[in-house]
């Protein structure tokens, strides 16, 4: 069987790393969604935009500052910063009037979002491919396990844990995140004792508009950077969200990982299908689960 | 509007509809034809979101599957054509129910998520398949019966059978099925309460939109004689979704008033822009602010249903 014979090749762990980063990059952005979710209640379809805006602005930084490290470390904190306020303006522009209507009209909403933030990359950008060449500092590879892997890649398998730590700090330890957490579970009643839930709903919309930006951002050097990357993003986050539970970070980080690990896999495995991989194995979670791998926390 | 006027109304729509192709061009008589079928799918979308209150939001899927099944029965098994044309919407139908199953246990925004992720399994694997479906290419020159090759034999058997599905449509709403499905919507508890099963009643409800869903996809593939993957992509799913809305989900002609709006919307901004989904967005996003209950929604004398609490 050449399905075995590829399962068990020495690229076989050198795909398990590929597939860890780009789990890290999945975790980024739907960690972002799972926060929104889990406070506002929107499954935020505009979200694979803010991605697809976090990777255009990077490139438009690095192209700005002329390239090298610091033009791409700038970009990795600035274009991040310029999603986080684009989603500043759509929930103090539009949501925070809507907040009392039914879910399908919001979803709906956050989906005409998706169209003319897709035709503003359009206007802004242009319909043409873009890329961002990997600073030489992250240049060349690793050995690991006689294999080598690019150092963007680890570079990408460190930063996943820290925005894990980051965001479970932003949680757990400080007021807002505590109050976030409350007003996820009773908004009402968060308001009713004297605290302003719309300035809530912004901050967490901000923080999840950064870090899809930061997402995008983070991918930058690793794809084409194009019109249609916000399309696939949106359903596998959406799965992600599915899987790990409903606003439950450490769910987003299981799902990311199911997701990641079966698409590097299932490429492996059936090269034609196997994309079909990871969504093969949501129907598997959700058959077993339907309400998704860990609790909803908030 | 009162209801002695409707009646005499749709007479005059259908009469007007049947007249079209004779005072019309070529092509316009083709883009009725679309703005037909389209509003087909609309309408069977919205017995799902708009009746039954079930968050449908992969429904460009069946959409797809009916029309690849038929499709693939005209251009592969030698079948009659009208085992091709039921071919495609039981297919839909059968799709829908195996779709149903997985997602019926969520509630809501769960419900819809999970749909719209394996509507685009579905979309992967035809996208994928070059040997079966002809992958990202689509299949194209699909042999046709000569009676609904010419244009005018398309658009009148579209017509035809629009017409039949919508009214048979409108008579499951309004039967005792029709009912309790809109009493689940209401109050899904309160319906159990008094005996319903209310499981049942959904899948019920997926399966027949499914199937109209999918008739609308197989009178596709008379227009066109084509089929291509991105028919059932997603975001032509919420473009649906948006027809219903424009329309007036609680109303029963609201998708249709909508899809049809859409559709020429669509025919008219393409010829001068290629921003449509700048327009399709900003549309939408003035129709939920200002007009939520949609077009029809206005004249409605029965307000919404109220939200009830879900996740």
């Amino acid at each position: 069987m050449d399905f075995a014979a590829n399962l068990f090749s020495s690229g076989t762990l050198s795909q398990i790393l590929v597939g860890l980063s780009r789990t890290t990059i999945l975790f980024i952005v739907s960690s972002g969604m799972s926060l929104i979710l889990g406070v506002l209640r929107i499954p935020n379809v505009a979200h694979g935009s803010l991605y697809m805006i976090g990777a255009f602005s990077a490139w438009s930084v690095i192209q700005l500052l002329g390239g090298g490290l610091f033009a791409f470390l700038a970009a990795m904190v600035v274009a991040p910063l310029i999603v986080a306020a684009v989603g500043f303006v759509l929930e103090r522009g539009f949501f925070s009037y809507l907040y009392e209507r039914e879910h399908l009209m919001l979803l709906l909403l956050t989906f005409s979002f998706a169209l003319i933030l897709g035709d503003l990359v359009k206007i802004v950008w242009g319909p043409e491919y873009r890329s961002v060449t990997v600073p030489v500092f992250f240049q060349g590879s690793a050995e690991i396990f006689g294999l080598p892997l690019p150092w963007y890649n680890l570079f990408l398998l460190v930063v996943g844990p820290c925005i894990a730590v980051f965001l479970w700090l932003v949680i757990n330890k400080t007021n807002l995140g505590k109050i976030a957490r409350a007003a996820a579970v009773d908004g009402e009643m968060v308001g009713a004792v004297g605290i302003n839930t719309g300035w809530i709903f912004a901050f967490t919309f901000v923080l999840g508009s950064f870090l899809a930006g930061l997402g995008g951002a983070l991918i930058a050097p690793m794809v084409n950077i194009s019109l249609g990357m916000d399309h696939s993003l949106i359903m596998e986050t959406f799965l992600i969200v599915i899987i790990g539970g409903l606003g439950n970070m450490w769910g987003a980080l299981l799902g990311s990982l199911i997701f990641g690990l079966t698409q590097s896999l299932g490429i492996l495995i059936w090269p034609q299908f196997g994309i079909a991989f990871p969504y093969l194995a949501v129907v598997a979670v959700l058959v077993v689960r339907p309400k998704g791998l860990l609790s909803s926390t908030w | 509007m009162k209801r002695s006027a409707a009646p005499l109304l749709l007479f005059l729509l259908l009469a007007a509809l049947v007249a079209l192709p004779q005072v019309l061009p070529r092509f316009h008589t083709y883009v009725a034809a679309i703005v037909l079928l389209t509003a087909l799918l609309a309408t069977s979308l919205n017995l799902a979101i708009g009746y039954t209150g079930l968050y449908q939001f992969g429904h460009a899927v069946f959409y797809g599957v009916g029309a690849y099944g038929t499709a693939l029965m005209l251009t592969r098994s030698g079948m009659p054509a009208p085992v091709s044309f039921l071919a495609g919407p039981i297919a839909a139908a059968v799709l829908s129910l195996a779709m149903g199953l997985i997602c019926i246990r969520l509630s809501k925004l769960y419900f819809g998520m999970l749909q719209i992720s394996l509507g685009s399994l579905v979309w992967a694997v035809v996208y994928r398949w070059y040997s079966f479906t002809g992958g990202d290419d689509g299949i194209h020159g699909i042999p046709l019966p000569d009676a609904i090759s010419s244009p005018k034999g398309s658009y009148y058997f579209i017509l035809a059978v629009t017409a039949l599905c919508v009214f048979a449509m409108h008579r499951i709403v309004r039967s005792p099925f029709g009912k309790v499905i809109q009493g689940i919507r209401d109050n899904p508890v309160r319906a159990a309460a008094i005996g319903v099963d209310v499981r049942r009643h959904q899948l019920a409800s997926l399966v027949i939109a499914g199937f109209f869903g999918g008739v609308a996809g197989s009178l596709f593939v008379v227009v066109e004689s084509s089929v291509f993957p991105d028919m059932m992509f997603w975001t032509f799913s919420l473009e649906v979704l948006i027809m219903c809305l424009l329309g007036g989900m609680y109303t029963f002609f609201g998708p249709f008033v909508g899809a049809s709006v859409i559709v020429l919307l669509r025919v008219f901004a393409s010829v001068h822009t290629q921003y449509w989904g700048l327009i399709l967005g900003t549309i939408l996003t003035l129709v939920i602010i200002f007009l939520p209950d949609g077009l029809l929604g206005v004249f409605a004398r029965r307000s919404r249903p109220k939200e009830n609490a879900d996740a």
